[in-house]
């Protein structure tokens, strides 16, 4: 598992345990009511090594990726990017992508904001 | 040296007045052991250390030299320590250059409350030169005695 | 040729028991110049520094050589022997032979030998030793306090109080600093300026404190004892002599519309103003950025109305030289700028405020007279959300700072507390990420916040601050609770960070004190020497050496006053003789040596020296200040020529050294 935290370390590039547990991240984040795990609760569990229960969480795809979290983060840690990896250890542990992105445009919902579409190309580039 | 067939280096410590000297006098306090082979040199900071004694100690046949100094941010002069991490660092570099192990020098930050540590580095440093064994490459031979 | 006396201690048999001390002084006495050597029970003792004594005299030995415990332990009682038996008391070399040898080794003929190495080592530093005078500096009994903030005021009083001339130089045009602007203090609530400005009349009374206000240092000169400063006394167009603060300009002056610094512009005053009614000195003061009069020659009402014709349009700025034996420096805090938390929509709405406006706003004499209005509509807010950390504890990239502010915390409680207090319909939510409160009396006052007050303290931090409709949506989030929360709130008050005042950068190089990345001064050491800064003769009062609060600021004050007034009751100061020296004939100029100087007690001059045929040449050298330098060496090893050296560590005496060892 600690290799796994590793990973997860080494791809965004974050040490979760410069987390002082403000709850900015959370506090500022658009998306928290869809989410499972709140952005201040993602770095708790990645710093402790709960990977398996985020990698199987839905909540990592809710993420709008609007780093919105990384911008105001006192600390520097950049809860969007571990999302950012996380998401990106289970794409490459099932060897495929989550989605296809010629699939986007019909799973889009009317209502969801512009930069949902923008950070959704992000998100499943690779 | 040899002394009865056996290799006892001779190994020069420069200790800082303030930290490591005091370190080492802790160390006696406590008396923890560490080889003879270590003979100190009092200096009021750790950079009051000249290069050139390092390579004047070598010159007359030390096989090590280790230079202990108050932690970084500690030195009593304030920044001290740091002139001789700088100064030591290109030292050590021009030393390895010239094909003299990277072992026989050495840089530790010793302060007045870690006697253990003292003795410790004193310890697996004497190990270190007995392993590596005679300082040939810099000694000057008109320089010895007998 | 020296004469060197060996004098081997048994210390009973800390030493004597694993070193042959017999042997150690048989072998010594055959070293060059060695013409005495023995051994005794305890060096230390009575008869053994009577035994050294009558060695002395009967041997005329020139340098003394012990072979006993650390120098650390009894060097200086050796040296003090030596003195009394008429030798320089820099003649005499300790040989560690019991820290450093007897006690850490076991087998008796290892000691030994080790013990006869260090001894000869210690012989051969002896052999170069030159006796050394300590020098001495006269010392100037005046001491000079930059800042007038509460710590500056506290440090002038003391000192004055011990009979020593001290001077206040304040750029502000008046006396007081932060503490004027505070409403009430924690965890007492008394009001701030009901206890501060009984001491600034007290600072200007005194007739041993001298007060500059409005005036800047503009250079430093000199060191420990003997600095020379210049300050800048900035130009008031007021003349102090006539003027007599009856405040009748300040209420006729045309220009109405000059955002009030004092209450941090959040309502206006007059070109010409005296910054609040218990300024000290009460002199009035024109702002030349905004007086008409200054600007275009138009107006002159304010020279109409002052019946005391103290109104100089001409005034310039003028700069005096003084002397000072000691220097405090006092320069205080500021809040951040909160340009780079725009979530909080500091700068999108007038009712997102600083800790310190609320206390402006809170204040009687402030803008609304002590109503708790909000700075909008000027009414009565319902909901209030305080923020903690605000720039406290970042990173520290470009955003913020990353220590903790210290005072946030209980300013905070203490403004929840009041407005609860006084307005019981609104709401207070406090977002902390931990409140700390280690003070006498703190943790009681915060909980009395919670407890008594019904404070809503809530553990998490707020994301954005959204100005709507007159309102401000605040979202945060309860940690504890585990949810997001959506604040309609009425204002916001932010706990800004602090952080030094911007004139200590500039300050601190004019002093050659040192500064840490946060551009607090830093202390000779953390925990013993924490009110000194380690350029000699420079001290550190209050908040400019790090967060703080009232009580410790005042505790500090005193603190380096006493530091200060030992230094003014000495006649002279008495120099480390181990400094270095400069070799005139061997110096080149470079200033390696005065680069890494961290005293800066190495300057440069011109000097004339003896050149070929008659003719004289002029060369840069080196000078070094041996009351400024401490001996480090540093620049010895910097220096390219081999001129600089350091006395009773030199080059040669540690070279004879290893030479010893390793023979």
């Amino acid at each position: 598992m600690n290799d796994a935290v590793e990973t997860v370390r080494r791809i965004s590039g974050v040490n979760p345990l410069k987390c002082m547990k403000c709850g900015k991240c959370t506090a500022t984040c658009p998306a928290y009511d869809e989410m499972e795990y709140h952005p201040h609760q993602f770095v708790d569990m990645v710093a402790n090594g709960r990977l398996e229960e985020l990698m199987g969480s839905k909540g990592i795809y809710l993420c709008l990726s609007c780093f919105a979290c990384v911008e105001r983060c006192p600390r520097n840690v950049k809860p969007g990017a571990l999302v950012e990896a996380v998401r990106l250890m289970v794409i490459r542990q099932q060897e495929q992508n989550h989605l296809k992105p010629q699939e986007i445009p019909a799973l889009l919902e009317e209502s969801l904001p512009q930069q949902a579409i923008t950070s959704a190309l992000r998100k499943y580039r690779r | 040296m040899q002394v009865n067939g056996q290799f006892q280096p001779t190994i020069v410590a420069f200790c800082c007045n303030w930290c490591s000297y005091a370190g080492a006098d802790l160390s006696g306090t406590n008396r923890l052991q560490y080889p003879a082979n270590v003979k100190i040199i009092r200096i009021p900071c750790s950079c009051r250390l000249n290069p050139m004694f390092i390579l004047r100690a070598f010159q007359r046949g030390a096989d090590g030299v280790i230079l202990c100094g108050c932690h970084p941010g500690d030195c009593h002069y304030t920044s001290g320590n740091y002139f001789a991490r700088r100064r030591m660092t290109l030292l050590f570099n021009m030393l390895e250059f010239l094909g003299i192990e990277r072992e026989r020098t050495r840089v530790e930050w010793v302060s007045a409350a870690e006697g253990a540590k003292f003795a410790a580095t004193m310890n697996d440093f004497v190990a270190t030169i007995t392993r590596l064994g005679e300082n040939k490459r810099l000694e000057d031979l008109r320089c010895k005695s007998k | 040729m020296q004469r060197i006396g060996v004098f081997v201690c048994w210390c009973g048999s800390n030493i004597a028991a694993t070193v042959d001390v017999e042997a150690v002084s048989q072998a010594l006495s055959h070293e060059a110049g060695v013409v005495f050597s023995t051994n005794y029970q305890y060096m230390c003792s009575q008869a053994g520094q009577e035994m050294i004594q009558a060695a002395i005299h009967e041997h005329r030995l020139t340098g003394v050589v012990i072979c006993s415990c650390s120098p650390r332990m009894h060097e200086n009682t050796f040296r003090k022997t030596c003195e009394r038996a008429g030798i320089n008391p820099y003649m005499v070399e300790i040989a560690n032979i019991r820290e450093q040898c007897s006690w850490i080794h076991k087998d008796k003929a290892v000691g030994t030998e080790k013990a006869i190495i260090l001894g000869r080592a210690a012989i051969a530093k002896v052999l170069l030793n030159a006796p050394l005078t300590a020098g001495t500096s006269p010392v100037t009994k005046r001491a000079l306090v930059i800042g007038g903030g509460i710590a500056g005021i506290q440090t002038a009083l003391d000192i004055a109080d011990a009979g020593f001339e001290v001077d206040i130089v304040e750029k502000e045009p008046t006396i007081g600093g932060k503490m004027t602007q505070i409403d009430k203090t924690f965890p007492t609530l008394d009001c701030a300026a009901c206890i501060l400005t009984p001491k600034m009349v007290d600072a200007a009374q005194n007739e041993k404190i001298k007060i500059y206000a409005y005036s800047q240092v503009e250079a430093v000169k000199g060191f420990v004892g003997n600095f020379t400063v210049t300050i800048r006394r900035k130009a008031r167009y007021v003349d102090e002599e006539k003027c007599t603060g009856c405040g009748l300009c300040t209420e006729k002056c045309p220009q109405k519309k000059v955002p009030n610094a004092f209450n941090l512009g959040l309502d206006t005053r007059r070109a010409i103003y005296i910054p609040f009614a218990q300024a000290v000195p009460k002199i009035a003061t024109i702002d030349a950025d905004y007086c008409t009069m200054l600007k275009t020659g138009k107006c002159g009402v304010c020279s109409k109305v002052c019946t005391a014709g103290a109104i100089d349009y001409h005034q310039q700025d003028t700069l005096i030289e003084e002397h000072y034996g000691a220097i405090v420096v006092a320069t205080g805090y500021n809040p951040i700028q909160l340009d780079q938390f725009d979530e909080f929509a500091y700068s999108h709405s007038p009712d997102v405020v600083t800790s310190l406006e609320l206390e402006r706003l809170m204040n009687a004499a402030g803008p609304t007279g002590g109503t708790l209005l909000r700075p909008s509509d000027k009414t009565h807010p319902h909901t209030l959300v305080f923020v903690q950390c605000v720039g406290s504890r970042c990173d520290g990239g470009e955003k913020g700072k990353p220590y903790c502010s210290k005072i946030c915390c209980m300013y905070t409680a203490k403004h929840a507390m009041l407005i609860r207090e006084k307005y019981p319909d609104t709401e207070v939510y406090v977002f902390y990420i931990d409140v700390r409160t280690p003070g006498k009396n703190f943790d009681e006052f915060y909980r009395r916040a919670v407890e008594e007050y019904g404070v809503h303290y809530i553990k998490g931090m707020v994301g954005k601050v959204t100005p709507q409709n007159g309102k401000l949506y605040v979202q945060a989030a309860d940690l504890l609770g585990g949810q997001q929360l959506k604040i309609e709130a009425d204002m916001v008050v932010l706990a800004a960070a602090i952080e030094p005042d911007k004139s200590a950068r500039p300050l601190a190089t004019m002093l050659t004190a040192s500064m840490d990345t946060n551009d607090f001064f830093t202390e000779a050491h953390p925990k013993l020497r924490p009110v000194e800064s380690p350029t000699a003769g420079i001290f550190l009062s209050g908040a400019c050496q790090g967060p703080k609060d009232i009580p410790e600021t005042v505790a500090q004050a005193g603190a380096a006053a006493s530091k200060v007034i030992g230094l003014l009751v000495k006649d002279h100061l008495v120099c480390n003789p181990c400094v270095a020296e400069s070799n005139e004939l061997m110096c080149n100029g470079c200033s390696a040596c005065e680069k890494v100087c961290p005293y800066g007690a190495i300057t440069y001059i011109d000097k004339e020296f003896r050149g070929p045929n008659r003719t004289t040449l002029l060369r840069r050298i080196a000078q070094v200040n041996p009351a400024v330098c401490q001996g480090c060496g540093a620049c010895t090893v910097a220096c390219p020529s081999g001129a600089m050296d350091l006395k009773g560590f030199s080059n040669g005496q540690i070279m004879a050294e290893v030479d010893a060892i390793c023979r």
